[in-house]
């Protein structure tokens, strides 16, 4: 606890659901950049929680824009305050998965390529959680959302997730993470050393989202947990193009990650095995676990 | 010209708003058995858990995280 920013950045009193993993994320997240920071957001979760006007809990310059162009803003406001002198303060832009994987893609992949000075923070729940829960295009093979329902006539996502930490470091730019809100000091540091690093940084952050994926509000930090240690989110950063794994659980069924949730609840033995092989699969194409 | 957006000048005007209202149950912590951890300030959604590990029933919306999370049991939910 010594080492760790007391400040408070996002104010209590919005609007977020019971237990929610979001604003966890961006609270941990600001304690790591602290005050010198000037906040952009997408259209999300996120963004209606934290500013039902007239109020805002934020305590940091803070902008919403639209789904698509968060990047593009963000771009602007660094380069605003490069003309000022102000070449030390952290720009940060919180995207949701909605607002990163699809909507906002193409803005963001630009300010890559252009290698701007920002730290890009995708929190990502794994659909559209705000409007109703309806997939995005990194909702998971199986879960079932309201636009990919479990059913008769459909199976659920029928699609596997979005690697998108895959493609930013494709990109090129000098600092891609993936991180989890369970582990937090592992968030904050990666956080921290992406403030540092001069040039385009994106962290991916998984946060559990009581609301959309059916369990507990209490759970949230241990599904995180579940999804970290059974190798379905793994943990890593790519330091100018060097791969490092931050966090090596010992590992758990997935299964034991599925089965906690109303999202998964239709899956059969089948699909748990498709799960898993695909989940082997990443963990040994990111040097987790040996070819067998 | 037509204003599109709006600007709030407050910063942190949400504590305006007392979200402790939505909670049922309540996160009792016994500082006898509080090993000052720090996980559960951590881990809270609203960052209304204080630096002495005291929740502020004015806006905790009795998630239950830090009950759940807590590693020796010192928080319980009582309704």
């Amino acid at each position: 606890m010594q080492d760790i920013n007391t400040n408070e950045y996002l104010a209590p009193g919005h609007r977020a659901c019971s237990g929610c993993g979001a604003t966890i994320a961006v609270r941990l997240a600001l304690k790591a950049l602290g005050k010198n920071t000037v906040a952009v957001s997408a259209t999300g979760c996120l963004e209606v929680v934290t500013s039902p006007y007239p109020e805002s809990a934020w305590e940091i310059p803070w902008m919403h824009v639209a789904f698509e162009n968060a990047s593009a803003v963000a771009s602007g406001v660094e380069e605003a305050l490069k003309a000022q002198g102000k070449e030390d303060t952290n720009v940060v832009v919180f995207g949701g998965d909605g607002g990163t994987t699809d909507i906002g893609l193409q803005s963001l992949s630009g300010a890559m390529e252009r290698q701007q000075n920002i730290i890009y923070i995708c929190y990502d729940n794994e659909a559209y959680m705000n409007t109703g829960i309806q997939r995005s295009s990194s909702t998971p093979f199986g879960a079932s959302t309201t636009t990919s329902p479990a059913g008769k006539k459909s199976f659920g996502e029928d699609k596997p997730k979005k690697n998108m930490a895959m493609i930013m470091a494709a990109h090129g730019i000098p600092y891609v993470a993936t991180a989890c809100v369970a582990y937090p000091q592992d968030l904050m540091m990666k956080v921290e050393k992406a403030s540092k690093i001069k040039g385009p940084a994106y962290i991916h952050v998984l946060q559990p989202c009581a609301t959309g994926w059916g369990y507990d509000p209490s759970k949230t930090i241990e599904l995180g947990k579940l999804a970290v240690k059974s190798y379905s989110w793994i943990l890593y950063e790519i330091d100018h193009g060097n791969l490092n794994i931050t966090e090596k659980p010992t590992k758990i069924p997935v299964e034991d990650y599925l089965k906690v949730q109303k999202r998964f609840r239709h899956l059969d033995d089948t699909h748990i095995e498709m799960i898993q092989e695909f989940v082997d699969q990443q963990s040994r194409e990111l040097g987790l676990i040996e070819d067998e | 010209m037509v204003s599109v957006g709006a600007a709030v000048s407050e910063p942190g005007s949400t504590r305006k708003n007392k979200t402790g209202s939505w909670r049922t149950f309540k996160p009792i912590q016994d500082s006898e058995k509080c090993i000052e951890c720090g996980l559960c300030y951590l881990y809270c959604p609203e960052g209304c858990i204080s630096t002495d590990y005291q929740p502020d029933y004015d806006y905790c919306k009795g998630c239950g995280i830090c009950a759940n999370e807590c590693p020796v049991k010192a928080i319980t939910m009582e309704r």
